[in-house]
């Protein structure tokens, strides 16, 4: 399996100008197969397919906020909280989500299925509240329409 | 209604995401006339037309292009900001998820005026279905020809606000951490891969095919004198109808949030706009009778940015929201230099303490005192974007930080319409963390 997944990201290297270019990509397709989490391993399988030290991919991967570092759930809610948002509610949706869950901003339920982030602007202002399920959008999101996005998730 | 919309024009009509659709109703067709055009005479129509850009810095696209250094040996570029994360901002993400050949239409004109091959699509990484359907359009016109010698890479982010900044962004497609670049050199002479790179945000490019169409003059007989063509103005908050409005450049900010948007929702008095995305400062009830062009916007101390207007109404705490956008760009705020990384959680703590009730009058001129230091003194326009807001809004609503300090207290008292709202920083430990004295 490994083997495969640096073979994949030695190909992304071959397509761009320079190879450096392809390591949010790879670093993309390792969190992608390691269950949406980036361990020291990753960084080192990274590194070797792009001739990058592990030091530098990590450097990398933690600047941006869609890699992680840390264990995360098979599922991700994400609320936008930013100045639309909050104007339209997303606080109540933020609180309707936490007790749904059981579990605060920033951590994952119990049976690892899910993790509920709080998040900076997602770009649907209009169609607030937004919140990404698995990074797809539900618009106008209430605090009614929490538990059926959360039944959605668990048997998905 | 009369109006041309250069940006969504038949995505009501057609599924312009299909290549067929969007030939059927003339696309692609200036990019055949661009080309029968030398480099130097393309430049010189764009220049004409005066695209402004509509990223935030409205700077002129065809100057843009005439500056790029073509005489270079090394290969050009052309670079689409598709990093839309200005708060208040969701127009990109229409023309891409309605439009997205009219957006490659546009990149294969611009790259032929800068002699381009190599074109990157930098879209950002939560984008992901407007990804998927610009990946698609970008498959089907390659496949069928349309593309010649040039090639078209879409490439996602991976989640920093900062990569919409123009340098950081090439950082970020050079595969580094996104942080913003000294200049000079700037992008035109010294891009992506040090080389000659023209860098223009997506509602620009998706522009530029009506140039071509109307013609310079038809064009800049569109809008104002100083902000020709029509703009695709996002519009949320507290307003009835939020949403996306394609209109000439120079409508009134009064008829986009009471004729278009519907007025202030529920009723509510309006208390203050932000006209171009959360980063610029703050208008009052009062200013809303302004043209919204690049001009008319600057002579009153705001900006046209993003044309991205958030409206709120009079239960918001203004405290609160200068926090809320505090934390925002807290949060991002890329760590490259002090004044940005340390002013903004300075900032944060002494907003927190003025809403919490526990501020005091040295905390309001020292919370003065900590913009005036970050404003001009950081490398990118980030750390002015983290002031702008805050500034005016100690500016216009002076009474409401100063009723926090003296009552001890925030005076709306809970009912602020986004008391309690929450914060991705929270989440963080930023230690160690400079400790504001109290």
């Amino acid at each position: 399996m490994s083997d495969t997944l640096e073979a994949k990201i030695r190909k992304l290297g071959t397509q761009y100008p320079d190879s450096r270019t392809a390591i949010l990509p790879a670093l993309r397709l390792a969190q992608e197969q390691n269950g949406g989490w980036l361990t020291l391993e990753s960084f080192e399988l990274v590194g070797d397919a792009l001739e990058l030290t592990p030091a530098y991919c990590q450097a990398v991967a933690s600047f941006y906020d869609m890699f992680h570092q840390a264990l995360v759930g098979r599922h991700s809610i994400e609320v936008c909280t930013n100045l639309s948002c909050a104007l339209s509610g997303a606080q109540q949706v933020v609180e309707a989500f936490e007790q749904e869950l059981g579990v605060a901003p920033g951590e994952t339920t119990d049976d690892g299925s899910i993790t509920l982030r709080t998040v900076e602007c997602l770009g649907g202002c209009g169609y607030a509240t937004v919140v990404a399920v698995d990074n797809r959008y539900r618009e106008h999101v209430s605090p009614e329409d929490v538990p059926a996005i959360v039944e959605g998730v668990r048997g998905a | 209604m009369g109006l041309r919309q250069m940006l969504l024009g038949g995505t009501d009509e057609h599924d312009l995401t299909k290549l067929a659709e969007y030939q059927s109703i003339g696309g692609y067709s200036q990019v055949e006339k661009a080309r029968a055009m030398t480099s130097d005479d393309l430049i010189a129509e764009l220049q004409k037309a005066n695209l402004r850009g509509r990223g935030g810095a409205g700077f002129p696209m065809g100057r843009k292009a005439a500056l790029l250094d073509r005489k270079s040996p090394k290969p050009k570029y052309l670079v689409v900001n598709a990093d839309e994360s200005e708060p208040g901002a969701f127009k990109d993400r229409e023309v891409m998820a309605k439009a997205p050949h009219r957006l490659l239409e546009g990149c294969l004109i611009a790259a032929h005026a800068i002699e381009s091959r190599n074109v990157f699509i930098y879209i950002r990484g939560e984008y992901l279905t407007e990804y998927e359907i610009v990946q698609r359009a970008v498959d089907e016109a390659r496949a069928a020809g349309i593309f010649g010698d040039v090639d078209i890479t879409v490439y996602r982010g991976a989640g920093a606000y900062i990569c919409g900044e123009e340098t950081a962004l090439l950082d970020s497609l050079e595969g580094r951490r996104g942080q913003p670049r000294p200049r000079p050199p700037f992008p035109p002479i010294q891009g992506l891969y040090a080389a000659p790179t023209q860098i223009n945000n997506v509602c620009t490019i998706a522009t530029v095919p009506a140039i071509l169409e109307l013609g310079p003059d038809g064009f800049t007989s569109i809008g104002t004198p100083g902000s020709p063509g029509t703009v695709l103005f996002s519009i949320s908050g507290n307003v009835e109808r939020p949403g996306n409005y394609e209109l000439e450049l120079g409508t009134s900010m009064r008829e986009l949030i009471y004729t278009h948007a519907g007025g202030i929702a529920g009723g509510r008095q309006l208390k203050a706009v932000i006209p171009g995305g959360s980063s610029v400062p703050a208008l009052t009830a009062r200013q809303i009778d302004v043209p919204l062009d690049y001009d008319s916007l600057g002579a009153i101390g705001t900006f046209f940015g993003a044309a991205s207007l958030i409206v709120v109404d009079d239960r918001c705490c203004m405290v609160q929201l200068a926090l809320r956008s505090t934390k925002f760009y807290m949060h991002e705020s890329c760590g490259k230099c002090t004044p940005c990384r340390e002013g903004t959680r300075w900032m944060v703590q002494l907003l927190e303490r003025i809403e919490a009730g526990d501020g005091t009058a040295h905390d309001l001129e020292l919370l003065r005192k900590v913009c005036d230091r970050i404003e001009g003194k950081s490398l990118c326009a980030l750390g002015d974007f983290a002031v702008w807001p805050v500034q005016s809004y100690m500016d216009k609503w002076p009474d409401e930080f100063v009723a926090h300090v003296e009552q001890g207290r925030c005076p709306l008292d809970g009912e602020s319409s986004i008391e309690g709202i929450f914060a991705p920083s929270d989440q963080h430990t930023h230690a160690p963390v400079a400790e504001v004295p109290a």
